[in-house]
């Protein structure tokens, strides 16, 4: 691809317009081979991809899993504790052996924000963020852009709330940058204890009311509601959260018929999404999933297919 | 033997001397200053450079005992000499805890065979600094304590706050609080536009300003001393300075890292950027330098936090809040505040030596004038150096101004009149 020019996907707000739609567009010719009989091509073959995961994740890591495996890359799973500290180990001496092995791509998910920073500015193989605390989730925010943008045909103009937790949310973080950035309007709507402070200086509207957001907009994304924030002080009760920003079916009776439903998994079904909802005609959940694969193996592709680190 | 200084101009809180003078020191005191000749004298030629007294830091952590992976007595004093200070006040979060005669007696006594620069042990507030029972505060002023603090932490409970103060007022002790309300104050970086970029937990202004209000409340019903450790917020200095123009009798400190850096500073991850209080905004920071100033800040303190790489090398949420600062004081003071003339020299002698001098009742210390404790340093005040990762004396080397160019070169240090630095 002509003018990539990275070599760690780190977070979004590294990418330009012209970056994401490149991968946007990249992804479109991915998600074909997808539905081929014979799913792989040889673009990465010899390469070894390392997913080095301090969270539980199902979907994310089969993602990344598949999109390497697909482009003929060999894959390996590392799990590790949650805080380094807890093996007496450095951060930087764990990545220092994995680097030691001659890996080429690192995909690090880590519950603490700025892990893959720190790998990336000490190691020589690339380094994809797969989701760092609240902090960022690039590759979820591209493939909810390139949802939107297959199933609308654009996103310019078009107007999308997200609704719940924003403050743990690294889903909302790098998609209200992908989203401006792109071109929609986006307006986000939650409990105030669980927006954070001085997020309005990312240029999003905030909301309290449910009703508004719903009104006019193209796109409704729901972010999971840990059961935890009852526990943390943050809420009332989740019975509150469900009755105030659950998204129900008769909630959205004013909505635009065609209102896209998303949301990045896994739903906590009857709290911030109705079973009805999830499983209806406006949810692309689903969808979300099937293009995670396609965009991942974009971002695999163009990384790869830059030789030298840039950051 | 008598130390002769040529030619130095004396710059003490109150103004700098006109013309270069010479300081006689004998015996650890300075004899005479003048026109002199001696030719017994070890002579140092000051060419015109500046002569200050010793600074004098308020807040410091040494980790002796308990903690000399990170620093020790000896290397601390090291560093401390190195960035032109004579006397430190060092901080009780030791292991054990600074909380009963015995500890102080063992650091004194290891402070003295160092022999380097004057060492002030702070007492702990509480036992344990658990913020559950007061410490034998008679017993460590005996032992020589002269002020105390739970730094790392407030005493949360204020009813217990009520009787420490009150109890220190007899014991003739300052108290010293570390502002925070931990019940507020559960992140690792300032709360506000970079906490919600970054997706860091936030520590408010609040969990400062809390503290600070209860503590002046406190101070003002019970007619006693309070000091507030590093200052990180602007509210936190509204609420001072009206609390001083109200006559209570407050006393704070600023560090360099508040005045020289903002929240900016934490986006690349660095840990060694991670401190507590935080590092906080540019309008905070502005609000310090201003503090600074106009006399609501009192002094300025390093707090000087050693830690080991390994504890530093870790995810940002992980890493231990602290920065090493004896050896970056002047030289960012300098450059942040006297070189864009925000404050003079005599003013920055005030705030690093005098002032401090008075809050200990260290009455010997904080200027030089003949009789007083010869703790002086000498400063070459126009040259700017690199502060070098590699040079840095301090056991641990956690500082983010590594590579930086500072302003105000230190020559030489010399405690109770003997040379403890030269460069």
């Amino acid at each position: 691809m002509i003018g990539w020019k990275y070599g760690d996907l780190l977070e979004l707000s590294d990418l330009s317009r012209e970056d994401i739609e490149s991968v946007l567009e990249t992804a479109k010719a991915f998600k074909e081979v997808s539905t081929r009989d014979i799913k792989k091509v040889p673009a990465l073959r010899g390469k070894t991809v390392v997913m080095l995961f301090s969270e539980p994740s199902t979907r994310t890591r089969l993602s990344f899993e598949l999109a390497a495996k697909r482009l003929s890359a060999d894959t390996l799973n590392v799990t590790v504790s949650s805080s380094s500290l807890q093996k007496g180990e450095t951060l930087l001496d764990m990545a220092k052996n994995i680097e030691a092995m001659n890996v080429d791509m690192i995909i690090v998910r880590h519950k603490s924000a700025g892990v893959p920073q720190i790998l990336a500015r000490e190691l020589k193989p690339g380094v994809i963020n797969a989701g760092d605390g609240c902090r960022s989730h690039p590759t979820q925010a591209l493939l909810d852009l390139f949802t939107i943008q297959e199933r609308l045909g654009r996103i310019d103009g078009l107007k999308v709330g997200i609704i719940g937790d924003i403050l743990h949310s690294r889903v909302a973080r790098s998609n209200i940058y992908g989203l401006i950035k792109m071109g929609a309007k986006v307006t986000l709507c939650g409990p105030s204890t669980l927006i954070p402070p001085e997020i309005e200086r990312q240029g999003v509207d905030i909301t309290y009311k449910l009703d508004e957001v719903v009104a006019d907009a193209d796109v409704l994304m729901c972010l999971r509601l840990q059961k935890e924030r009852q526990e943390e002080k943050y809420l009332p009760s989740i019975r509150e959260y469900v009755k105030v920003f659950g998204l129900t079916k008769e909630k959205i009776k004013n909505a635009k018929p065609d209102v896209l439903i998303m949301h990045p998994g896994p739903v906590n079904r009857g709290i911030e999404l109705s079973a009805e909802l999830a499983d209806g005609a406006n949810s692309v959940i689903l969808e979300q999933v099937t293009n995670g694969v396609a965009v991942r193996m974009a971002i695999l592709y163009l990384l790869f297919g830059k030789k030298e680190k840039v950051s | 033997m008598a130390i002769l200084i040529k030619k130095a101009i004396i710059v003490n809180s109150k103004g700098m001397s006109k013309e270069p003078q010479d300081i006689l020191i004998e015996k650890g005191v300075i004899a005479k200053i003048g026109k002199i000749s001696d030719p017994d004298a070890k002579i140092i030629e000051a060419n015109g450079k500046y002569l200050l007294p010793g600074l004098i830091d308020l807040h410091c952590h040494l980790r002796e005992p308990g903690q000399e992976h990170k620093e020790t007595i000896e290397t601390g004093c090291r560093s401390a000499a190195k960035g032109g200070f004579t006397s430190v006040v060092c901080m009780p979060n030791t292991n054990p805890v600074i909380d009963n005669a015995k500890v102080v007696e063992g650091i004194l006594k290891e402070v003295k065979r160092v022999g380097l620069v004057h060492v002030f042990p702070a007492g702990a507030i509480t036992k344990g600094q658990k913020g559950e029972e007061l410490s034998d505060m008679m017993e460590l002023k005996e032992a020589g304590c002269l002020v105390l603090s739970d730094d790392g932490k407030s005493v949360q409970n204020s009813q217990l706050m009520r009787h420490a103060l009150e109890y220190a007022k007899m014991a003739e002790l300052l108290l010293m609080e570390h502002c925070e309300d931990a019940t507020v104050s559960k992140g690792v970086i300032n709360e506000g536009f970079y906490s919600t970029l970054l997706g860091l937990k936030g520590i408010p202004d609040i969990a400062e300003t809390i503290i600070v209000a209860r503590d002046i409340e406190l101070a003002r019903y019970l007619k006693t001393k309070i000091h507030f450790c590093h200052i990180s917020s602007r509210r936190s200095i509204d609420l001072i300075r009206q609390a001083k123009a109200q006559g209570v009798q407050v006393t704070a400190e600023a560090c360099p890292h508040y005045f020289s850096l903002t929240e900016a500073a934490v986006q690349d991850f660095d840990t060694n950027t991670k401190v507590n209080p935080p590092l906080r905004s540019k309008e905070d920071v502005e609000a310090i330098k201003l503090a600074l100033k106009d006399g609501t800040l009192d002094c300025i303190s390093t707090d000087h936090a050693p830690h080991a790489s390994e504890e530093k090398e870790l995810e940002f949420d992980a890493a231990p809040s602290g920065m090493i600062g004896f050896e970056t004081a002047l030289g960012l003071a300098v450059r942040e505040l006297v070189e864009p003339k925000h404050i003079t020299w005599s003013t920055l002698v005030e705030k690093m030596s005098m002032a401090p001098a008075s809050i200990l009742g260290l009455v010997n210390k904080g200027e030089i004038a003949e009789g007083k404790d010869a703790d002086i340093v000498l400063v070459d005040p126009d040259k700017e150096w690199i502060f070098e990762k590699d040079h840095i004396v301090s056991k641990s080397k956690n500082s983010p101004f590594a590579g930086e160019t500072l302003k105000g070169f230190i020559e030489l240090t010399m405690c109770n009149g003997k040379v403890v630095y030269q460069a």
